[in-house]
């Protein structure tokens, strides 16, 4: 029985012992730092290999659920978790800082994330929750001797507590409502219409995943977290944990909730518009690039959620596609970021580009390539993520909904184009430093997949999110 | 061979070169420039002659798609191509013009060349995919796609307030475009299909159908562009550098009044019908408000660009006419326009080069300097106004006796909008050309060169054979266009 269990843990399994593994290997050999970001990565892929060849089925009472759409969702962010390893690690050393924690605290973050995509209860979905945040809050504040990394952890772990208390607060009320923690037995007691302790439970359960993901009202601590913290962290923390925040969204509302649509179909419906409108008018007034790509990210959040809100089997299919499009986006913008800077100081305002056309063709054209996604214009990835997801709202009949989001695009739309702008029209400020090779090679892929590899890679990726869709509990 | 993905996507030939020679070559290497200038009219001359063999290929008794392409795409999308009597002359107009765009830039775009040249290139690519696209989300991805490099050449290259006018028309059509997604999106959920000859098949209920309508009206009425959305266009124009303006008037404004054809008519029947009255109206205010804005203009560009407007509204009513005449009249004002204005906005490009001004005061009696200018431009001003002899002459008369037959007033109305631009167009050439030259800069100014004669001379054989010959462009629509029109009128039942 245990065996049986075991084996449909395996990427848990590898990607828990490498890290124990590595961590014992770097208290010994500090030095070695190149090694064990290496072994790492070899981990990741190795758990990324095994989550895709594993067998379908629940182990530990329920607890652990593997399906399509854990699949999916894991080798997403395995892979991402093992691109972040050599955009990071290098950043560190370059500003002195030789840790092996780092390829450890990734790992372990892997852990925590694959946990939250294949959680069947609330319990492993709160541990799966609290053991890739704590990963994230050190990694934020990694960069230590710099003021502003520091406070960007401290904001990140005193916010990420809080929500972690509305969490289990909305966690235990479901569980003293619905009599039991596994989400199968929430949907029998939840039926076509949850009672009102269960609805309150579920708000709460909600807010607190809303804080994961960065929706508004919720979204407070993203830009100063992501301002503070170092660019390669970043590009980490505003990809995979919120692709596996989304699922674990999904996983909740469609295994737990099925039945009461209409109920969370609501909550979920204010939150998206909220977040969409704060993205794109708060996003204006920003002149930090980081701050800017944080509201930007609250935004394309919101459009995610909207997905999810259309509670239906395709609206899910639509936000995996739109979350694993946007990932690689959102690490391609920061890498082009990490990649850049002038007399040894980082490039973070929208000034500091200016010019950047001239000066480093490529990285713009990147950018540039990235800002257009981002704004939704085809035929960059971004569109195609966008299309899917008004799709499934508008064919959910949430044409108000949809049509808002469409117009909020529009408002949006004038930051990057701003951003574009100074790349391109405006006078340079003089010489860049030569970008770094790994965040050079990172960005550049990344701009690739947004256009024009995009158009192939969406033949698979929309067959596989198809079927992670169906895996889930909606119609 | 797939000839309609052919002549869409040649020039991206063209674009790789130029991208290849700006990161292989130093970006001061002159050399490297002048290649990049022969890459990019190398390639737009071969998709021209590529455009002309589509067009001699042309089965003008078939009014149904032909040259049709279907490959499937993902999630139930397909790439969809295919060309018909409305399309098939908008593809050879941007064809034909962009040659001529290249040679008029030789000399006058002197920074940042090779990515003018690729941005050109890359919105000949866009344009001609517009027109060529027969499903509605490979439409849409040309579609938007092509405020990019506008938005570049306009932002780079253009004149003082060159950003503001870049946003203000990113932005104005992006608030249109968006709307118009809503409605596609909703149609291929309703529908199950994004082919749009399948489309025009459905038959939407009327309550959709004015919802759709409107979106996609949204869209169109800001890209074609009609009272009151128009104001991005002056902007626009004003600062975009001469061979922008003439891609702008010349090709983009036509994508409005080609959805108009495309979508509206044949799709949402219903809803067209009962708007009709609301285009007739905003089209004769268009007309004659805009006519009378541009007489009062300083700057010659901006002149010119309100006299656009002024004649898509004859456009716009010759298509919701519904009948044969009207549509027709409407194709023809359009691709004369497209040859006219384009040929105008390079008369202004002639003497802005020379002398670096667009005010309307600073010039006058060109004549006793450039008499060949003089008489190029006054072709050109003659054709805008409509005389007969000309391609303008043929799109009014038809458009405004279309419009006669189901609105006496509007054509009336719009009848007044030909004296307006007699008036305007002859005071602007009257100031500009005639008299005595007044300012002693002005004395050393030179007439055409061989360049500016290679430009105009296909310009003015276009304008002047299609006035005298107007069946050659006749042959081509009528089938299609007599089978919107009897779809049209069946399903409004008239």
């Amino acid at each position: 029985m245990l065996s049986a269990n075991l084996a449909l843990a395996v990427p848990e399994i590898i990607l828990a012992v490498g890290a124990l593994a590595l961590l014992v290997i770097g208290a010994f050999a500090q030095k070695q730092t190149t090694l064990i970001g290496g072994a790492s990565v070899v981990v990741l892929v190795a758990a990324a290999v095994a989550a895709a060849t594993q067998p379908f089925g629940t182990a530990f009472g329920g607890g652990l659920i593997s399906d399509a759409a854990a699949t999916f969702a894991k080798v997403a962010i395995y892979l991402a978790s093992a691109i972040a390893i050599p955009l990071a690690q290098p950043w560190f050393e370059r500003r002195g800082m030789r840790t092996f924690e780092l390829p450890v605290l990734i790992l372990l973050a892997a852990l925590g994330m694959g946990m939250m995509a294949s959680a069947g209860d609330l319990i492993s979905l709160y541990v799966g929750v609290e053991l890739h945040s704590l990963a994230l809050y050190i990694m934020a504040a990694m960069h230590r001797d710099n003021a502003k990394a520091s406070e960007a952890g401290l904001k990140y772990f005193v916010l990420g507590a809080l929500s972690s208390g509305l969490l289990l607060y909305g966690a235990s009320l479901i569980y003293g409502f619905a009599g039991s923690t596994l989400f199968s037995e929430i949907a029998v007691a939840a039926g076509s219409e949850a009672n009102t302790g269960l609805l309150f439970g579920l708000v709460f359960l909600i807010c607190g995943l809303a804080f994961k993901v960065s929706a508004a009202p919720f979204h407070m601590w993203t830009p100063d977290v992501y301002e503070g913290a170092p660019t390669p962290v970043v590009a980490f923390f505003a990809a995979a944990p919120k692709l596996a925040a989304m699922i674990l969204f999904a996983r909740v509302l469609a295994d737990g909730f099925a039945g009461a649509v209409d109920q969370w179909q609501q909550v979920l419906v204010a939150i998206s518009l909220i977040s969409v409108a704060v993205g794109a008018f708060a996003g204006l007034v920003q002149k930090n690039l980081k701050r800017l790509w944080a509201y930007s990210s609250i935004a394309n959040i919101g459009y995610a959620l909207l997905g999810l809100a259309s509670g239906t089997s395709e609206g899910v299919q639509a936000m995996l596609v739109f979350m694993v499009l946007y990932m690689i986006d959102v690490t391609g913008f920061f890498a082009c970021l990490a990649a850049l800077s002038r007399q040894g100081r980082a490039m973070e305002t929208i000034e500091d580009m200016a010019g950047l056309i001239k000066e480093r063709p490529a990285i713009g054209f990147a950018m540039t390539i990235f800002s257009l996604s981002a704004l939704g214009l085809p035929p960059f990835s971004g569109f195609f993520a966008k299309i899917f997801v008004f799709k499934a709202a508008l064919d959910a009949g949430l044409w108000g909904v949809a049509v808002a989001g469409l117009v909020g695009s529009v408002v949006a739309a004038f930051y990057y184009l701003r951003l574009i702008k100074v790349m391109w029209f405006d006078g340079s400020q003089g010489a860049t430093d030569k970008p770094p090779a790994e965040a050079n090679a990172i960005a550049l892929a990344s701009a690739a997949f947004a256009f024009p590899v995009v158009i192939v890679a969406l033949y698979w990726l929309n067959d596989a999110a198809a079927t992670a869709a169906q895996a889930l509990g909606l119609v | 061979m797939p000839i309609l993905s052919l002549v869409t996507f040649l020039p991206l030939v063209g674009v790789f070169g130029i991208l290849a020679l700006r990161l292989f070559a130093r970006a001061d290497d002159a050399k490297a420039v002048e290649t990049s200038k022969w890459i990019a009219l190398a390639s737009t001359l071969a998709t021209f002659a590529v455009a002309l063999l589509l067009t001699f290929q042309f089965d003008p008794n078939n009014p149904g798609f032909q040259f049709v392409e279907d490959v499937p795409w993902f999630a139930g999308l397909h790439y969809r191509m295919g060309i018909d009597g409305i399309s098939v002359l908008f593809v050879l107009l941007n064809t034909f013009l962009m040659p001529i765009c290249i040679v008029a830039s030789w000399r006058s775009i002197e920074n940042r060349v090779h990515e003018y040249m690729a941005a050109f290139l890359l919105l000949e690519v866009l344009v001609t995919g517009v027109f060529c696209a027969l499903d509605i989300v490979v439409f849409y991805v040309f579609f938007e796609f092509g405020l990019v490099p506008m938005f570049l050449i306009i932002g780079i290259w253009g004149g003082a307030r060159r950003v503001y006018a870049a946003f203000k028309f990113f932005l104005y059509t992006l608030l249109g475009s968006v709307l118009m997604l809503a409605a596609i999106l909703w149609m291929i959920g309703t529908t199950g299909t994004a082919s749009i000859p399948e489309l025009m098949t459905y038959q939407f209920s009327p309550e959709a159908q004015t919802w759709l309508w409107l979106a996609f009206f949204a869209s169109f009425a800001v890209k074609m562009p009609m009272w009151p959305v128009h104001t991005w266009l002056p902007d626009a124009h004003v600062e975009a550098p001469t061979a922008g303006s003439v891609i702008l008037a010349g090709i983009l404004l036509k994508m409005g009044g080609y959805g108009f054809l495309r979508f509206s008519l044949p799709m949402f029947p219903n809803a067209s019908d009962l708007f009709t009255p609301l285009v007739f109206a905003l089209s004769v205010i268009a007309v004659i408000y805009t006519s009378l804005v541009a007489f009062r203009q300083t700057d010659v560009k901006k002149l010119i660009a309100y006299s656009s407007v002024a004649h898509m509204g004859l456009v716009t009513m010759g298509i919701f006419s519904g009948n044969a005449t009207g549509e027709q009249g409407a194709i023809y004002q359009m691709l004369s326009h497209g040859v006219i204005s384009g040929a105008l906005f390079l008369c202004v490009g002639v003497i802005y080069d020379r002398m670096h001004t667009r005010e309307i005061a600073f010039y006058g009696g060109l004549v006793n300097r450039m008499p060949w200018y003089a008489a190029v431009f006054m072709l050109f001003t003659m054709g805008n106004v409509g005389l007969p002899g000309t391609s303008g002459f043929v799109g009014e008369i038809l458009s405004m006796t279309g419009t006669y037959q189901v609105s006496t007033w509007t054509a009336i109305l719009a009848a007044t909008g030909v004296i307006l631009s007699a008036v305007y167009m002859l005071t602007l050439y009257r100031r500009v050309v005639f008299g005595t030259i007044t300012n002693p800069k002005l004395e050393t100014i030179t007439d055409l060169d061989w360049r500016e004669v290679a430009i105009f001379t296909p310009l003015i054989v276009a304008t002047l054979y299609m006035g005298v010959q107007p069946n050659i462009v006749f042959d081509l629509t009528g089938a299609s266009v007599d089978q919107l029109v009897r779809v049209y009128q069946a399903a409004i039942g008239g």
